[in-house]
C-alpha cells in the first residue's frame, strides 16, 4: 500500500493547492512534497531485502486485456522512487512563486508529474508502464508550452512530437510482447518470457530502444535535448535532467535488457559505440557554448552517455555503476541548474561572457557552485566519482580501447567545466552585473544539502549502492 | 604470510596515524568557515599549529623506525565494492609514507609560518590558509593511501588546491587561465593514471599496494601488460610532475602566491609523480623498457628545461624551470632503477628548493612587487638574511661539497653513469647549466648595482622573523640534509638506501670505481668554481644586464622563448580543438543532424496533405487522438 500512498499523494496534493494562490500553492506544494519525501523515509526503514519486491499491490484493471494495476519497488525502483522524492523538495523551493502566472497550476502539474514518474519506477505491469509514461508527458509539455521561455512553441512542439514518436515505437514493441508472452497477461513477469523469434527479437529490441534512446538522450536521437532544456523555466529543466531522463535509464535495465537476451547480446556493441560517440561528441560541443543552460544540457548529455554505455557493457561493475550513476547524476544536475537559476535570477544573463565577477561578491555561493562543479567532473569524495569510475572500470573490461576513447570525457569535462566556472564566477568586477548577492538563508537551504550529499556520497556511498547491488548481481546471472 | 598487520580497531598508532591528515583537515573547516569571523593572528596559529602538530605526531611515530619495521595498513572502512572490486578508504604506513610524511608536515610548517608573515596584507589571508591546509590534507591522503584509488583522492585533491592557489587572486584573469590550464593538464595525466589503475585490478583483481606487489613479484619482466601498466602510470607522474610533454603548467603555475610556488610547485605536490613510481618500483623494476624511457623523458626533460632558465629573467620562473628541471633528475633516477637515490634527491631538493622560492618571496616581498631580476641587483646589504640563506640554496643547488644537493646529485649521477656513459654526460651537463642559471640569478639578484625604482630602493627592507625564520631552518637542513645519505665511498654506511631497503628493491649494487667517483667530484667542483668566477665576473663585476625577450637573437630568442613550446600547442592542439567544436556545433549537430529530424518532420507533414484538414493546430486535440489511436490499436488486437 505504501507504493500506492506514494502515488496518490502528488495528486491529492495537486488537487488541494488548485484554488491557492501564489506564494501559498508553493507552500502548499513544497508541504506535499516533504510529505512525500518523508513517507518514502518510512518505506525505507521497512525494506529489509533489496532483491525482492516490496510494497506490492495488484488490482485487476482490464480483465478483458489482462491489464493490471500492479507496482511495487525492489531496490533499483526504490532508489528512482527515493531519488525523485528527494529532488521534488529541491525543486519546488527553488521556484519563486510570483514568477508565474497561475502559480498553482504550476505546482499542481509539478506534483502530477512526480507522481506519473514514481509510476513508471514502480510499474510491474506493461500496459500501466506504458500509461504512466505517457502520463508523464503531459505535465511537463504544459510546463513547458506556458511558463517557458521566447522561443517555447517552436521548441516544446519537436519536443513533444519526437518523444510521442518514440513511444509509439515502444507500444508497438510492447505489445509485440504482450502477444508472444504466454499467458493474455501484461504482468512484466509474463511478458518476460515472451518466446520471440530471432527478427521479432530484434524488431522489438530497436522499437522499445528507440523511445529509451529518445528519453535519455543517446547520441544521434539527443537534438531535441539542448533546446528544451534552454527553454524550459528552470524547474522545468531540473525536472527533465533530474528525474525524467532516469525513466530511459531505468526501463533499460526493467523493460529492455530483459526482454530481448540474444537482440542485446548482437547490438550492445554498436549501442555503446553511440554512447561513447555521444560522449565525446557533447563534451567537445560543450567547449564552445556560451549559454549556461545549453552548455550544461550538453555536459548533461556526456554524463548520461556514458551511463547508457556502463548499462550494456555486460560487467557487473558497468551496470552498478550505472544504476548508482542515475542518482548521483540527479542530484548533481539538479544542483547545477539551482546555481544557473540564482544566477539568472541575480542577473537575467545566461551567457558567460557578459557574466563574471560573482566570486568577489559571492562567497559562498562561489564556493558551493564549484562544490557541484568538481561533483560534475568527477573529483574524487564528490558523488559523482564512485560513479565515473565504476562506469569507466565497467567500460574498460568490456573492451580496454572504448575505456580510453570515454575517458578523454574526463579531460574535456575540466575544460569545460572550468572555461564555464572562470567565465561564470571569476574575473574582475562586471559592470552589467553589479554586485551579485551571496546567497540568501533560503538559498542556503536549499543549496547546502545538495552539496551534503554530494560529498556525502562520495565518501561513504554504500547506502545507496546497498540498493541495487543485488538487482545488479541477479541482472547477469539471468 | 601476514605479511602485514591490519589494525582493525583504532589502536594507539594507528589513532595517531589518522590524526596526521585529520588536523589539516580541521584546520581548513575552521579556516574556510569561519574564516571571515577569525583575525588573522588567530587564523595563522590555526593554520601553522594545526600542521605543526601533525609534524610532531608523524615525528613520534618515525622515533624507532628502521627497516626492520614492516607496514601496518590501518582501513577505516570500505568505500565502496561492487563484486570482487573491493576499494577500502585504507591507510599504509611503512618507510616511504613516513618520510614524506616528515616532509610534507615538515617543510609545510615552516611555509604556513612564513605565509603567516608573507600574506599578511592580503584580504584573502584566512582563505590563502584554508586552501593551503586542505592541500597538506589531500597531500598526505596521497602519500598515506595503502592503495591507488585512496592515493588518487589525494592525487586529485592536490591538484584541486594547486587549482585554487595558482588562481588564488581571482580577479586577474591570466591567473585564472594559469589555473585551469593546470588542472586540464594534470588531469591528461590523471587519465593515464586512471587506467593503469583499471589494468591493475584487470591483472591482479586488487589494487592494494601490498596486494599488487606481492603478486608481480613472480610476473615475467618486461610482460606486455606490465610495460602497459607502467607506461600509463608514468604518464600519470609526467602531469603532476611536469614533465615533457606535459610540464608547461608549471611554469605558468607561478601565478599564484610564493609560499605556494615553495609548497606545491616545488616541495611537495610536483614530487608526487616520483612517489608513485618509487610505490610501484616493482612494477617498475619488471619493466625495463618502461624505465629506459623515464630514464629518457627525464633525461631530455632535465636538459632542455635546464636550458630555458638560462635566459629567463623572472626571478620565479627561473626556479620553476629548475624545478622541472631537477624532476628530470629524479625521472631519470627512477629510470635507471636508483629508486632510494631519486627519493634522497626529493628529500634534499625541498628543502633546497622550499628555500630559494621561500627566498625569492622574501625578494619580491622587498621589491614591492617586482619579479624581473635585471630591475633588482645589490639587495645583498638590505637583506641579509635572505641574501645568505638564498646563497646557502643556490650552493645546494648547484652541488658544492657539503652541501645537500652535492651528495643527492653526486649519487644520481654515479649510479646513471653505470647505466649508460651518454646519459651520464648529458646530465653532467644539465648539471653545469644548473650551476649557470642560479649564479646568473644569484649574482643578478643580490650583487651590483640596485637597478630599481627610488620608491623600491626607499622601501627595502629584511623580511620579518616569521619569514626569516624558516629561511634560516630551511638553510640548515639545506647544508646539512647530505648526510642523510652519504655516498659509499665516504661512509660504509649509507643511511638512507638502507633506510629504504624494505620498500625497493636494492640497486644494481654496482659502484663506480672510488677513483672514478673521486676524479668526477673533482673535476665538478673545479667546474663549478670556474662557473661562479665567470658569473661573477659577468653580472656581478661587469653588470651585463640580460636584454628584454624582444631584443634577443639567435638560438638565445628561442630560449628566453622557451622554444615556443606554448605557442606550438596553441597551434597544434587548443585551436584545432575550439574549431572543430564550433563546426560539430554549428554545422553537424544543426545542419545534419537536426536537420535530418526536422526533414523527417516536414516529410511527415507533406505526406499528411489530405489529413490537413484535422489539423487544428490544437496540441490538445493531438493528444485526445493519441489517445483514441492507442485505444483503437489495443481494441483491434483484442478482436483479432
Amino acid at each position: 500500500m505504501v507504493t500506492v500512498l506514494l502515488l496518490l499523494l502528488p495528486v491529492a496534493g495537486a488537487l488541494l493547492l488548485l484554488p491557492l494562490k501564489g506564494e501559498k500553492a508553493k507552500q502548499f506544494a513544497l508541504i506535499t512534497a516533504l510529505i512525500q519525501l518523508l513517507v518514502t523515509a518510512y518505506a525505507w526503514s521497512g525494506i529489509t531485502d533489496y532483491s525482492k519486491v516490496n510494497f506490492l499491490f495488484d488490482a485487476s484493471w482490464i480483465p478483458s486485456m489482462g491489464v493490471h494495476f500492479k507496482v511495487g519497488m525492489d531496490g533499483l525502483s526504490f532508489m528512482l522512487v527515493l531519488l525523485t522524492n528527494l529532488l521534488v523538495p529541491f525543486i519546488i523551493a527553488s521556484t519563486q512563486s510570483e514568477k508565474f502566472k497561475k502559480a498553482s497550476s504550476f505546482y499542481a502539474l509539478i506534483l502530477l508529474m512526480q507522481s506519473a514518474m514514481l509510476g513508471v519506477f514502480t510499474a510491474l505491469d506493461g500496459f500501466a508502464f506504458y500509461i504512466f509514461w505517457e502520463l508523464a508527458l503531459i505535465p511537463i509539455f504544459f510546463i513547458l508550452l506556458i511558463w517557458g521561455g521566447e522561443n517555447r512553441v517552436k521548441v516544446t512542439t519537436k519536443f513533444f512530437i519526437y518523444t510521442i514518436a518514440g513511444s509509439i515505437f515502444m507500444l508497438i514493441g510492447l505489445i509485440t510482447l504482450y502477444l508472444n508472452a504466454p499467458e493474455r497477461s501484461w504482468d512484466i513477469a509474463n511478458l518476460y518470457q515472451a518466446n520471440l523469434d530471432a527478427d521479432t527479437q530484434c524488431m522489438v529490441f530497436w522499437f522499445i530502444f528507440l523511445a529509451f534512446a529518445i528519453k535519455i538522450p543517446i547520441f544521434p536521437f539527443h537534438t531535441w535535448q539542448p533546446s528544451t532544456y534552454t527553454q524550459a523555466p528552470a524547474a522545468g529543466t531540473m525536472v527533465l535532467s533530474g528525474i525524467m531522463l532516469k525513466m530511459g535509464i531505468y526501463s533499460l535495465f526493467r523493460w529492455l535488457l530483459p526482454v530481448a537476451p540474444q537482440a542485446v547480446a548482437d547490438y550492445s556493441q554498436l549501442i555503446m559505440i553511440l554512447a561513447i560517440v555521444g560522449v565525446i561528441y557533447a563534451s567537445w560541443i560543450a567547449m564552445q557554448q556560451r549559454d549556461l543552460k545549453t552548455l550544461l544540457a550538453y555536459s548533461s548529455m556526456a554524463h548520461v552517455g556514458l551511463i547508457a554505455a556502463g548499462a550494456f557493457s555486460g560487467q557487473l561493475i558497468g551496470i552498478q555503476g550505472a544504476m548508482y550513476q542515475m542518482f548521483s547524476h540527479g542530484i548533481i544536475v539538479v544542483g547545477l541548474f539551482i546555481g544557473v537559476d540564482i544566477i539568472e535570477r541575480r542577473t537575467n544573463l545566461r551567457d558567460i561572457t557578459l557574466l563574471g565577477g560573482i566570486r568577489n561578491t559571492a562567497p559562498w555561493f562561489s564556493a558551493f557552485f564549484l562544490i557541484i562543479v568538481l561533483g560534475s567532473i568527477a573529483l574524487p569524495i564528490t558523488s559523482g566519482f564512485v560513479g565515473e569510475i565504476m562506469l569507466l572500470l565497467g567500460i574498460f573490461l568490456h573492451n580496454q580501447w572504448m575505456a580510453a576513447v570515454a575517458g578523454v570525457s574526463v579531460i574535456l569535462g575540466a575544460v569545460y567545466m572550468l572555461r564555464m566556472y572562470q567565465k561564470a564566477i571569476l574575473g574582475p568586477e562586471n559592470e552589467t552585473n553589479g554586485s551579485f548577492k551571496d546567497l540568501t538563508t533560503s538559498e542556503m537551504l536549499l543549496i547546502v544539502p545538495i552539496v551534503l550529499l554530494i560529498l556525502g556520497l562520495g565518501v561513504y556511498p554504500k547506502p545507496i549502492l546497498d540498493l541495487t547491488e543485488s538487482i545488479a548481481t541477479n541482472f547477469l546471472i539471468k | 604470510m601476514n605479511m602485514y598487520t591490519i589494525f582493525h580497531q583504532i589502536s594507539g598508532n594507528a589513532l595517531l596515524l589518522v590524526l596526521i591528515p585529520l588536523l589539516p583537515l580541521i584546520g581548513f573547516f575552521i579556516n574556510g568557515i569561519f574564516g571571515k569571523s577569525l583575525s588573522k593572528t588567530l587564523s595563522g596559529a590555526i593554520g601553522t599549529l594545526t600542521v605543526a602538530i601533525s609534524f610532531i605526531i608523524a615525528l613520534t611515530l618515525f622515533w624507532g623506525l628502521d627497516a626492520s619495521f614492516s607496514p601496518f595498513v590501518v582501513n577505516l572502512f570500505e568505500w565502496f565494492s561492487v563484486g570482487t572490486f573491493k576499494v577500502s578508504m585504507g591507510f599504509q604506513y611503512d618507510q616511504l609514507s613516513a618520510l614524506m610524511l616528515l616532509i610534507i608536515t615538515g617543510v609545510g610548517t615552516l611555509i604556513h609560518l612564513y605565509s603567516s608573515g608573507y600574506m599578511h596584507n592580503d584580504d584573502g589571508f584566512q582563505r590563502f590558509f584554508a586552501y593551503l591546509n586542505l592541500f597538506i590534507f589531500f597531500m598526505l591522503v596521497l602519500v598515506l593511501g595503502s592503495n591507488f584509488l585512496v592515493s588518487f583522492i589525494g592525487w586529485e585533491g592536490v591538484g584541486l588546491c594547486s587549482y585554487l592557489l595558482i588562481g588564488f587572486w581571482f580577479k586577474n584573469p591570466a591567473y585564472n587561465d594559469a589555473a585551469k590550464k593546470a588542472f586540464v593538464m594534470n588531469r591528461i595525466g590523471d587519465l593515464g593514471f586512471l587506467i593503469a589503475v583499471f589494468m591493475i585490478f584487470f591483472q591482479f583483481n586488487s589494487i592494494n599496494y601490498i596486494d599488487v606487489m606481492e603478486s608481480a613479484k613472480g610476473m615475467a619482466s618486461n610482460s606486455p601488460i606490465l610495460i602497459a601498466i607502467t607506461l600509463l602510470l608514468f604518464v600519470g607522474a609526467t602531469g603532476k610532475s611536469a614533465q615533457l610533454p606535459l610540464y608547461t603548467w608549471l611554469p605558468d603555475a607561478m601565478a599564484g602566491p610564493t609560499p605556494v610556488s615553495a609548497l606545491i610547485h616545488a616541495a611537495t605536490m610536483v614530487t608526487a609523480g616520483i612517489f608513485l613510481v618509487v610505490r610501484s618500483n616493482v612494477l617498475f623494476s619488471l619493466a625495463p623498457y618502461t624505465s629506459e624511457i623515464v630514464a629518457i623523458v627525464g633525461l631530455i626533460t632535465a636538459l632542455f628545461a635546464a636550458s630555458i632558465g638560462l635566459r629567463q629573467n623572472d626571478i620565479k620562473k627561473v626556479l620553476a624551470y629548475s624545478t622541472v628541471s631537477q624532476l628530470g633528475y629524479m625521472f631519470v633516477a627512477l629510470g635507471v632503477g636508483a629508486y632510494s637515490t631519486a627519493m634522497f634527491h626529493v628529500t634534499t631538493h625541498a628543502f633546497f628548493k622550499a628555500l630559494l622560492f621561500l627566498g625569492s618571496g622574501s625578494v619580491i616581498h622587498a621589491m614591492s612587487g617586482e619579479q624581473d631580476i635585471r630591475f633588482m641587483g645589490g639587495l645583498k646589504k638590505k637583506l641579509p638574511i635572505t641574501h645568505i640563506t638564498f646563497l646557502i640554496g643556490t650552493l645546494a643547488i648547484a652541488g658544492l661539497p657539503p652541501f645537500a644537493g652535492f651528495f643527492s646529485k653526486d649519487e644520481i649521477l654515479a649510479k646513471v653513469f653505470m647505466h649508460n656513459p651518454i646519459m651520464f654526460w648529458a646530465l653532467a651537463f644539465t648539471s653545469a647549466l644548473t650551476a649557470f642559471y642560479m649564479f646568473r640569478l644569484y649574482f643578478l639578484t643580490f650583487h651590483g648595482n640596485f637597478r630599481g625604482t627610488e620608491k623600491q630602493a626607499h622601501h627595502l627592507h629584511e623580511s620579518p622573523l616569521s619569514m626569516t625564520l624558516p629561511l634560516m631552518v630551511l638553510a640548515v637542513a639545506s647544508t646539512l640534509g647530505g648526510f642523510l645519505g652519504m655516498p659509499a665511498i665516504m661512509s660504509n654506511y649509507n643511511g638512507f638506501e638502507s633506510y629504504l631497503s624494505p620498500i625497493v628493491s636494492p640497486s644494481h649494487g654496482e659502484h663506480p670505481s672510488h677513483m672514478f667517483e673521486y676524479t668526477m667530484m673533482g673535476v665538478s667542483v673545479i667546474l663549478l668554481f670556474i662557473i661562479i668566477g665567470y658569473t661573477r665576473n659577468r653580472f656581478a663585476t661587469k653588470q651585463v644586464i640580460p636584454v628584454d625577450v624582444s631584443e634577443e637573437s639567435g638560438f638565445a630568442k628561442t630560449l628566453a622563448n622557451k622554444y615556443w613550446v606554448d605557442e606550438i600547442y596553441d597551434t597544434i592542439i587548443v585551436k584545432p580543438m575550439l574549431f572543430i567544436s564550433q563546426k560539430l556545433h554549428q554545422f553537424f549537430e544543426l545542419q545534419v543532424i537536426d536537420g535530418a529530424v526536422n526533414g523527417i518532420g516536414r516529410l511527415t507533414n507533406y505526406g499528411s496533405q489530405a489529413l490537413r484538414l484535422i489539423q487544428t493546430g490544437n496540441t490538445g486535440m493531438y493528444l485526445i487522438f493519441m489517445v483514441v489511436s492507442i485505444v483503437l490499436i489495443l481494441l483491434f488486437n483484442i478482436i483479432s
